[in-house]
């Protein structure tokens, strides 16, 4: 089950917490993995702890030109390109009435934009071969909405929107577009976070914790697996209970 | 019948899994030969993989039918 021996995945934003580990658990399960980031020095370590098949493509996700690119160099360092995870993503957050252009651009830019320009980018080679997955991270206030938030949860909002649309259009060539939307997973983004906070959220997760990177791997391997074939324009939403669709 | 058109019958035919007989000058690929839009993407991918040309996507709008398609290749190349 979920053997992915023979697949090359692209993820973006693997120097991050939940990207590095999406990255390890479908290299694990036998792919190819291209990593992605703007910080290059984390993607070399992952890469030296994975070993074989995995490639180090540093990108930044807010220069259109360089996103553009990236497909075709991931497909040209691991020879095909048949897993795209869409994780990247940052957060400027404030309130809406002192929201800048620059931060809602931002985020914007990154977290749907890019999304947008790699799922276009990598649709060819997949429509071509008659297979592929691309799986695009969400967010539950992506969902739910989050004061302080309107752009993240905005883009987020966005994210599953053209993930149903792809979908859609593409479901007949063996090509399926999904969204995992985690809810609280401790990273270094909720490290952050003070104590009276991480307590509030806990009181509205009914798992009574956070969530491990490493179980939203799990759900980018089952996504990306050959088993998944019949799940598309799905939204996976998982977050201990914390809302529930 | 020129190189081109020999060609570019072959990939329609085998993309639309279609009778080569009604691939004619005048049949559009959508109305007469059961393509959807996804399938007239593809075509425009594969012309240009096979004629190593590249068609802009204006360009590719333009090209319905496999007399459009034999045309707008053999101005091309």
């Amino acid at each position: 089950m979920f053997d992915l021996t023979g697949k090359a995945a692209l993820v973006t934003g693997a120097s991050g917490g939940i990207g590095a580990e999406i990255a390890r658990s479908l290299h694990a399960q036998g792919a190819t993995v291209g990593l992605s980031g703007t910080r290059t020095e984390p993607l070399e370590a992952l890469a030296a702890e994975l070993g074989e098949r995995a490639h180090v493509l540093p990108c930044n996700l807010s220069d259109a030109e360089a996103v553009e690119a990236l497909p075709k160099q991931a497909t040209e360092a691991m020879g095909s390109l048949d897993i795209l995870v869409n994780n990247a993503g940052i957060t400027r957050d404030g309130l809406a009435m002192r929201m800048k252009d620059e931060d809602w651009d931002d985020v914007i830019n990154v977290n749907l934009t890019s999304t947008m320009r790699l799922c276009r980018g990598v649709l060819r080679g997949m429509m071509k071969s008659r297979w592929g997955r691309i799986i695009n991270i969400g967010s539950v206030v992506g969902v739910t909405g989050n004061p302080g938030q309107m752009n993240y949860c905005a883009s987020k909002a966005g994210v599953i929107g053209l993930s149903k649309s792809l979908a859609q259009e593409v479901a007949n060539r063996g090509v399926t577009v999904n969204v995992i939307a985690p809810g609280f997973i401790a990273t270094a983004m909720t490290d952050k976070l003070n104590d009276a906070q991480k307590e509030g959220i806990m009181s509205v997760i009914p798992a009574g914790r956070m969530g491990e990177p490493s179980e939203i791997a799990s759900a980018a391997v089952y996504l990306a697996s050959p088993e998944a074939g019949y799940v598309t324009g799905a939204t996976l939403h998982v977050n201990g209970g914390m809302a529930m669709y | 019948m020129s190189d081109i058109a020999d060609r570019v019958k072959k990939i329609v035919v085998e993309h639309l899994g279609v009778e080569e007989d009604k691939v004619v000058e005048s049949a559009s690929f959508i109305d007469d030969l059961g393509a959807d839009s996804l399938d007239t993407v593809e075509l425009v991918m594969a012309f240009e993989e096979e004629f190593g040309i590249e068609i802009p996507d204006d360009a590719a709008e333009t090209i319905q039918s496999f007399g459009d398609a034999v045309k707008f290749i053999t101005e091309a190349s």
